[in-house]
Parts: C-alpha cells; sequence; structure tokens
C-alpha cells in the first residue's frame, strides 16, 4: 500500500477530511465566481475515500508507473477534485486558492499537464470513460496490478462514447476497472429524469456486461468496503453506482438543479462553511 | 465496401510498409501496441493481429471510444498505434483528437489510412480532404503526409521515438519509390525532391510524384522547378517556404485535400505574412466530389502532372 493509505476503513476521520474538502471547494467557487457546487458536493466523499483510503499512491512521486490510476471524468467539478488532491498531499493548499485566478495551473477544467497527480484532462463528459479502458489494458497488457478508477456523472451518461466504452470493457473483461457513478439525478437544466430517464441504469450496465452494485455515495465506510474489494466478479468490469444528493451537506443547495454552477455569496458561503463544520464534530 | 487499387509494378501501396514496419516496431519495443476500429482489413493489421494478439486492441466501430481508449493505453505506458480509415478516424473522434491527444499530449499515434480521395467511387462520406485543416489546427499534434513506402516507414519509426501525439497520414494509392532507403524522417524539414529557381512545386503524399513527374516535363520547356516534399505539415519548414517565395516566380501547392486549410492554406499564410508571393494552390476547391473513381477524380481537380504543369506555365508565363 501507498504512503497515502490509512490501510484500514476509518469513516470518521474521511468524513471530516470530507467536509474540509466541501467547504474548501465552495471557497474556490467564490473566489473564482464560477464552479460546479452542486456536483463537487455530491461526489466530494467519493473522491475523498478513493484518494486518502483506497487508491496505492505515492504523493512524493506523483508519476509512479505502478500506481493506481484515477479519471475525473466529469471534469466540471474540479473544486471537489483539486481540493481532495490537495487533502491527499498531491498539491499545495495555498495554490487551491488560486483556483480559475489569470494563469493559475488550476483551470476551470483539469490539465494533467498542469497539475501532477491529474490523469485525464476531461471537461467535455463522455472522454473518461474510453481513457479509463485504455488505462486498464494497459495493464493488463504489461501484467501489472494497478487497478484504474473513473468517477462519470449520471447526465454525462448520455453522451454515446460512454456506452462504445463500455462494450469494450466487457468484451475485454477489465475486471482491473472500476466505474463509479455520482447519481445525483440532476443535470444542467433540470433532473435527469426530466431530461433523459436514466432508469433502469442498473440493468443498462448489466445488459452491458458488467458486475453493478450500488451504494449510498455518502457512506464513506460503505465506499471503502466496496472500493477496496473490487473486482466484485472476476472477468468483469465493475459499476459502482453510487447514490448521492447534489449539494449535499449544504442544506440550502442539496437537491437543487441551480445549484449546478450556483455561486455562493459571501454570506451563503458563511453558512454552508458553519454547516459544514458543525457536521464534522 | 473496399476499393482495391492493384499497384502496377513499381508502384506501392503505403499500407503494405505502414503494417511491415509496425510488426517490425512491435516486436522490438513491447511498448508498441495497435487499436483498430473493426477495420482490420484495410488498415492491413491481419499480421499484427496474428502475431501480437495480446497488443492489439479492436474496439469495435467506434472511433472516439478508440481514441479515448489510445489516450488510456498511453498514460499506461503504452504506445499505441490508432488506425483507421482517415475519413471516420478524424472527423467521428475530432474532440477526442483535440482534448485527449492534442491538449493533453497523450503519445498517441494515429494512422490514419486510405486518406483523402483513395476511397473514389464510395463517395464524399467516405474521402477526407478536410482532416488537414482539422489537424493542422490542433495544437501539439504533429502532422506527417508521407509521400511514398520508404517515407512511410521513416515517419513511423520518428514517430515511435517522439513522445507526443502524431498524425500520420497514409495513402493507399500506387505510388513509385522516391526516398533513398537510408532515408530518415525529419520533422519541419521540407526535403528538396528536385532543385530549380524558376517555379516552386510544394506537394506532399501522392502529389509528390506528379510534382516530379510535372517538373520533368516543365524542363523540357525550359522551366526549371524546384520540387519540394512537404510531408511535415505541423511543424512546417517555413524557411524552405519562404526560400521557394523568394528564389523563384511562383509557388504551386498540390495536396489530396481540400485548398483550404491543408498545404495550400499553410504556404498562403507564410507567404503572405513575410514575403508576398503568388501561390497557385491545386487541391479539391471548396465542393464535395462528384462520383468517380480515384484516378477520375484526382484528373477531374488537377491534381496530375498535367495539372501541376498547367499552373506552373501559368505563374511562368505571367511574367
Amino acid at each position: 500500500m501507498g504512503a497515502l493509505n490509512s490501510g484500514n476503513a476509518a469513516s470518521d476521520p474521511l468524513r471530516k477530511a470530507a467536509n474540509e474538502v466541501r467547504s474548501r471547494a465552495l471557497e474556490m467557487v467564490h473566489h473564482a465566481g464560477l464552479g460546479h457546487p452542486g456536483g463537487d458536493l455530491s461526489s466530494t466523499d467519493v473522491l475523498v475515500t478513493l484518494y486518502l483510503a483506497v487508491m496505492d499512491l505515492r504523493s512524493h512521486d506523483p508519476a509512479w508507473k505502478d500506481r493506481d490510476r484515477f479519471i475525473m471524468s466529469k471534469g466540471h467539478c474540479s473544486g471537489a477534485f483539486y481540493a481532495t488532491l490537495a487533502q491527499a498531499g498531491l498539491l499545495d493548499k495555498a495554490t487551491l486558492q488560486t483556483y480559475m485566478d489569470p494563469l493559475s495551473s488550476l483551470n476551470g477544467h483539469p490539465d494533467r499537464n498542469k497539475v501532477a497527480g491529474v490523469e485525464a484532462n476531461t471537461g467535455p463528459l463522455g472522454h473518461g470513460l474510453p481513457i479509463a479502458v485504455g488505462c486498464a489494458l494497459a495493464a493488463k497488457m504489461q501484467h501489472a496490478a494497478w487497478r484504474t478508477f473513473v468517477l462519470v456523472g449520471d447526465g454525462e451518461l448520455q453522451e454515446g462514447s460512454n456506452w462504445e466504452a463500455a462494450m469494450c470493457a466487457a468484451q475485454y473483461k477489465l475486471d482491473n476497472l472500476v466505474l463509479i457513478v455520482d447519481r445525483n439525478r440532476i443535470q444542467q437544466g433540470d433532473f435527469t429524469e426530466n431530461t433523459i430517464n436514466m432508469n433502469p441504469l442498473g440493468d443498462k450496465w448489466r445488459a452491458f456486461g458488467w458486475s453493478v452494485t450500488e451504494v449510498d455515495g455518502h457512506d464513506c465506510d460503505a465506499l471503502f468496503q466496496l472500493l477496496s474489494n473490487t473486482p466484485v466478479e472476476p472477468g468483469k468490469p465493475t459499476c459502482i453506482i453510487a447514490h448521492t444528493t447534489k449539494g449535499r451537506g449544504v442544506s440550502f443547495m442539496e437537491n437543487k438543479p441551480e445549484w449546478h454552477h450556483g455561486v455562493p455569496t459571501a454570506e451563503q458561503l458563511a453558512t454552508a462553511r458553519e454547516e459544514l463544520m458543525g457536521a464534522c464534530k | 465496401m473496399s476499393v482495391e487499387v492493384q499497384a502496377a509494378e513499381g508502384l506501392f501501396d503505403c499500407r503494405d510498409a505502414f503494417a511491415a514496419t509496425l510488426e517490425d516496431m512491435a516486436e522490438a519495443d513491447g511498448r508498441v501496441c495497435a487499436v483498430v476500429n473493426d477495420a482490420v482489413g484495410s488498415t492491413k493489421t491481419k499480421g499484427f493481429r496474428k502475431r501480437f494478439p495480446e497488443r492489439f486492441v479492436n474496439v469495435g466501430i467506434a472511433e472516439q471510444n478508440m481514441v479515448g481508449v489510445s489516450a488510456g493505453l498511453a498514460n499506461g505506458g503504452m504506445i499505441p498505434f490508432c488506425c483507421g480509415a482517415t475519413c471516420f478516424l478524424m472527423a467521428r473522434s475530432m474532440e477526442q483528437v483535440k482534448v485527449d491527444l492534442g491538449y493533453a499530449k497523450n503519445n498517441v499515434k494515429l494512422c490514419g489510412m486510405s486518406s483523402g480521395m483513395a476511397y473514389g467511387e464510395l463517395g464524399p462520406t467516405h474521402h477526407s480532404i478536410e482532416d488537414m485543416a482539422w489537424a493542422r489546427v490542433i495544437p501539439n499534434l504533429m502532422v506527417v503526409v508521407p509521400a511514398d513506402p520508404v517515407e512511410t516507414a521513416a515517419a513511423m519509426r520518428w514517430a515511435r521515438d517522439y513522445v507526443g501525439p502524431v498524425f500520420l497520414r497514409i495513402s493507399r494509392m500506387p505510388v513509385p519509390e522516391l526516398l533513398p532507403h537510408d532515408y530518415r524522417f525529419e520533422p519541419g524539414r521540407a526535403v528538396t525532391m528536385r532543385e530549380g529557381n524558376d517555379v516552386a512545386l510544394l506537394a506532399n503524399g501522392v502529389m509528390v510524384s506528379r510534382a516530379l513527374d510535372a517538373a520533368e516535363r516543365l524542363a523540357t520547356q525550359g522551366v526549371h522547378a524546384r520540387v519540394l516534399n512537404m510531408s511535415s505539415m505541423t511543424p512546417i519548414d517555413r524557411e524552405a517556404v519562404l526560400r521557394a517565395a523568394r528564389e523563384t516566380r511562383g509557388i504551386v501547392t498540390a495536396e489530396e485535400a481540400s485548398i483550404y486549410g491543408g498545404l495550400g492554406g499553410a504556404v498562403a499564410e507564410i507567404v503572405s505574412e513575410e514575403h508576398p508571393a503568388r501561390v497557385i494552390r491545386l487541391g479539391v476547391p471548396g465542393v464535395f466530389a462528384p462520383t468517380g473513381s480515384a484516378q477520375f477524380l484526382l484528373e477531374h481537380f488537377g491534381l496530375t502532372a498535367d495539372g501541376i504543369y498547367a499552373a506552373a506555365m501559368r505563374l511562368v508565363e505571367r511574367d
């Protein structure tokens, strides 16, 4: 296991870390006057569990060739992603304060050539899963043990490239690949089910040849158990549908489509921070 | 769906050099792998599949995934040669080429087969005349249009060693061998195929041999044409273009692509900024091609030795 790993489940520290990440992500969005806080908050627990407890990484050597790979396909949630990288020691916390500033390394969508630890340049949706399939194939070709994790949004699955990649992953029996769907049920314009109905989502993945498990995407303990014990079925890629709440942890943001890319005022930020820090106690 | 143009004696299908070189490189380097979109026949990768099945990925008919998978393979330390008919490879996956390869600088080698109008009668859906303009505007993407089988093999070996994304535009149209067997591809270098100071013929891909034929005919009229093989489109040899502008009475560009945004566009950009000169661009003039064989279409658009000769004479006789 890498230096970043705690080695065992410890959901309290993870929950605390997650709320710190949430708080930082909101500060970043407020600072930049731009961002996607709703999805930042829904994906945070998955990100923190992966980076602080599951993945084998070396913070002093982010390009270590046998590292586990993580592809942040929903690149618009860069606030939570960068804050998680900082929490994991892969990014200087002071750099977070430059989010989207002129010439900052922290572009609105991640750039692997500017931020160590970022594996893929994402932003346009439907790019992450094909790249993750390639990473998993590379591990198989080289008989390497590292795993590939990829986080996609649920609305993102409307992009057809995901389903091209889904068929390919099953065909090549990529049981070293783990897809996590941030199932927060909201996309930019509306709820997913009012836009393009995603259900029955688990059956879709099963029909495409994946092993599917559904989990509470805010239960770090359950996420840890599941993500640490893949593949669920040898010979099959793993799909974890993480049921989440958009805007999770901030009462006035939860489950509100307008917080997809809303920007909190100073007052709203203070209220949000209080709620998040209170939840850590 | 396949249009096989039988190569006459002394003429070669560059895909054969492509396939042989890919297998040789895979034999020598365990990182070399192939990614295809079902087109095992038209990319001539059957031999590779047989010899290196564990390094052969057929994603099926899914070009967006093909390019994304290639980016992931590169992330994992492999050197993927991502092969498909250029019309689908570049058009269907343009955003993946832009973001996953150009922007992310992934070490992927795009191998576009049967480029230009090689698919002839199959029609504009299967022609790829837009790809040069698209590829040229993507930062970090090296663009190479080899002229013959020797240059195809040399460019592939260079691409394997170069770390970063490359687009190799390979033809199936029969061409003669033009370059010596010890030729080494150098990015950013125009290859002088013939010296001359009356007029300059700048061509790439299948048009290079036709430009040489045109130069031969021009010589019989006392017109000495310089012929430059512009196989390296990105980076492009600006100095060679400017020397052609300064030292001759005009430039003819010839490419099996749209006259907009490709070689003709690049040359016009360079000379208009630094040394205005007359440029006649031969290519496909902003239309979808009519029905006809590849050979018919090249003749239809004047992409022949005759067409290049006539354009060069226009430049010379104007004086």
